[in-house]
């Protein structure tokens, strides 16, 4: 575990590694916030910790972590929040982790949103992925578990997945702190606006439905002119989600 | 924002909510299925001839076997046990010969020679560092060899298998089959199960989840029930049986745990805590080799320093209460031998004594210090030298010693098997009793949780020796 640069990334001109210090749990002052999110068990808190130099537990089971555990790191004198948020399989029912992760993504706001997935179980995972994407338009898919993928005979070609997705896709194996560099320079790009995204948007939805969503969600974007994320609401609000309606009405998305 | 324009937004929600119908929310999760599909297809390519995949399925075919399932658990628990109990004899020995033989005769002396009065130098350091030392001693050797092993199996990935292997006891007795991944953090540490069951989404399973955690022996207990089985069981045996008989005992009183678990587990979902048990999906994850060295490292530094650092901080105060009461007197007796007397009416009907519910009252903070209290206080009572006097934790050099004073004290093999036996069902230590607390912010579960197993193991050890006595004597 030395600080020494010990792979083609990191000696990479565009990886500046002298800009990165790990600040562990001192989120005082920061810049950016940056959420993680993903499935049970794709290595959330692996990246996490590859992150901020804390030493998160971790575990091989989905559902270790149950607490919303926050760090931080500085890169190029510019400090990012980490919130490592528990591991979620979707974020259309309403089970309390799921809640946890919904909530932040959707009222934190967080400036960055890196999408954990697992490799090898890459469509199964695009599942979360997907809705998380219609919520928030800055986002990175951190491609993680690669050495598996790898083990297992799986190739992923991350361009063409990068542009159906509309996000940055960064392969790493957080376990052995590869790909780390290569994330944390993405993060900083979508933070500073310098990379920005097109989000895939759910096209696969009957005709009737998409018309719904489509006068609802230009309906509110009516009202609410500065909303990024109107079709999400949409969604919700055709699904009879009280506590949306209750957020809406409280303002809690101006 | 002018509430009208809100209601304009809901009113129409509400309109194309009929329009569509009802299978909006099946609808819309099919198209994300399908976009997802859509889009790996276009970016994944998988051998599937050479996948590794096929190897996870065969070791899983084997560890959740419904013949072998079973078996491999209790294996793979019963080798962690040995090599913790082998391992943690020759450094604690050590640890115990540094800080109790060496260390605090020094201490003592340094006392002396500045001339502390002997209130002082008893309170310091025949009270709280020898609490202190004790703990460490005791307790450190034993938490650096089964942390650092129980969480390579948890890298590894075998918990969620030990999970779906015991599903359906779960089931059968009403609780969610989540609670077996919070029972086994319960083995290393109560309050730490506590927190981990909120995996479980549903609040009465939960509950009893909650509950039912104590019943895992946890790392407190694991000392006490390894050190009275080595001294009573495994001298029952010939020589060369008795490393295998206490280990043995060590694992039926955890088996015994995990029953009483599934007992109470049953009880409640069949009375108080009524319901449906909720379904659920449990993902097998593949195994993974871990990285050997990163995870000794940080669970050294994480869990077991961090443990140890609360048992510390528990046990110097009680040091300091096990001294005074030895050596604050009303008249002719010290409070310590009043209480003991008092309780040792109550302690011959369930098979133990007054020395041994008196220690457990001192020891609420922390289970650890339990043994330790016990020898003390035996030392007290029957009034044999060789210790160190009133009040005075010790260790002492062997199990031998340690054995005559038990013995001195009137011990017998009813009392050993007695005492692992409430070790195993009394209250939760302060931690998790406030941890209890804390998750589910009700007093009424809190002292459900607390004062339920009590009565258990008063139950329990009462009917144990009414019967021996019948039938032994």
């Amino acid at each position: 575990m030395s600080d020494k640069a010990n792979n083609a990334c990191d000696t990479c001109s565009h990886f500046n590694a002298d800009g990165l210090k790990k600040l562990g749990v001192n989120t005082d002052s920061f810049d950016f916030v940056v959420a993680l999110a993903g499935n049970p068990n794709t290595g959330k808190s692996t990246v996490f910790n590859a992150l901020t130099g804390l030493r998160q537990h971790t575990g091989n089971w989905p559902g270790k972590t149950v607490v919303r555990a926050e760090g931080a790191f500085e890169y190029n004198s510019q400090k990012y929040k980490l919130v490592d948020l528990p591991g979620t399989y979707s974020l259309l029912s309403t089970s309390q982790d799921e809640e946890v992760a919904r909530n932040f993504i959707l009222f934190g706001k967080p400036d960055v949103t890196v999408i954990v997935v697992d490799a090898s179980r890459l469509e199964r995972n695009l599942n979360l992925v997907l809705q998380i994407l219609e919520i928030t338009d800055k986002a990175v898919l951190c491609l993680n578990l690669m050495d598996e993928a790898k083990r297992n005979n799986i190739e992923i070609d991350e361009r063409t997945l990068a542009r159906d997705l509309g996000i940055p896709v960064v392969p790493t194996s957080a376990r052995f702190n590869e790909g780390i560099p290569d994330l944390i320079q993405t993060i900083s790009e979508v933070a500073s606006g310098k990379i920005i995204c097109k989000p895939h948007r759910i096209k696969n939805v009957p005709d009737n439905i998409q018309k719904a969503v489509d006068t609802l969600s230009e309906e509110i974007e009516n009202q609410y002119p500065n909303l990024s994320n109107s079709r999400w609401i949409a969604f919700r609000l055709l699904e009879g989600d009280n506590k949306i309606i209750k957020a809406l009405k409280a303002g809690e998305f101006v | 924002m002018a509430d009208s324009s809100i209601d304009k937004i809901i009113d129409l929600s509400k309109d194309l909510r009929w329009q569509i119908g009802d299978d909006f929310h099946d609808n819309l999760a099919e198209g994300i299925y399908a976009d997802a599909s859509e889009i790996a297809t276009s970016s994944v390519r998988i051998d599937n001839q050479n996948n590794q995949f096929r190897l996870d399925r065969k070791i899983d075919k084997i560890v959740t076997s419904k013949t072998w399932g079973f078996p491999i658990m209790f294996l793979i628990l019963g080798v962690i046990l040995w090599l913790t109990i082998e391992g943690a004899n020759y450094p604690s020995a050590m640890l115990a010969d540094l800080l109790l033989g060496n260390l605090h005769p020094f201490l003592k002396g340094l006392a002396a020679s500045i001339g502390m009065p002997w209130w002082l130098d008893g309170f310091l350091i025949d009270g709280v560092y020898l609490a202190v030392a004790w703990v460490i001693a005791v307790m450190l050797p034993p938490m650096a060899i089964f942390f650092p092993m129980f969480t390579l199996l948890e890298d590894f990935g075998y918990l969620p298998r030990v999970a779906f292997n015991m599903d359906e006891l779960f089931r059968k007795s009403g609780a969610h089959g989540k609670q077996a991944l919070t029972m086994s953090m319960g083995f290393g540490c109560n309050a730490a199960g506590v927190v981990a069951t909120r995996i479980i989404d549903s609040p009465r399973e939960r509950l009893i989840a909650i509950i039912t955690n104590n019943f895992s022996l946890c790392n407190g207990r694991w000392p006490t029930q390894i050190l009275i089985a080595t001294i009573f069981i495994g001298a029952v045996v010939p020589a060369s049986f008795s490393g295998i008989a206490s280990l043995s005992a060590v694992i039926s009183i955890a088996v015994l745990g995990i029953f009483f678990m599934f007992l109470v587990s049953w009880s409640l979902s069949k009375t108080v805590l009524k319901g449906e048990v909720s379904t659920f999906n449990l993902e097998l994850p593949p195994y993974r080799p871990p990285r050997f060295w990163k995870t000794i490292y940080t669970s050294l530094i994480d869990r077991t320093l961090i443990v140890l650092w609360r048992a510390i901080l528990f046990a110097a105060p009680a040091g300091a209460v096990i001294w005074l009461i030895s050596n604050i007197y009303i008249g002719n007796e010290s409070i310590a031998a009043w209480t003991i007397n008092s309780l040792d009416g109550f302690g011959f009907l369930l098979g133990l004594n007054g020395v041994i519910l008196l220690a457990y009252i001192v020891a609420i903070p922390a289970n650890e210090i339990v043994i330790p209290t016990i020898l003390m206080l035996t030392v007290l009572v029957t009034g044999i030298s060789g210790g160190e006097g009133a009040g005075v934790m010790f260790e002492l050099d062997s199990i031998n010693a340690t054995s005559d004073i038990l013995k001195a004290g009137g011990w017998t093999l009813l009392t050993a098997i007695n005492l692992m036996l409430f070790s195993l069902l009394h209250n939760p230590c302060s931690t998790t009793i406030y941890t209890i607390y804390k998750e589910t912010k009700s007093l009424k579960w809190t002292v459900v949780a607390s004062i339920l197993p009590v009565i258990m193991g008063f139950v329990v050890t009462f009917l144990v020796a009414q019967v021996w006595r019948i039938f032994v004597n």
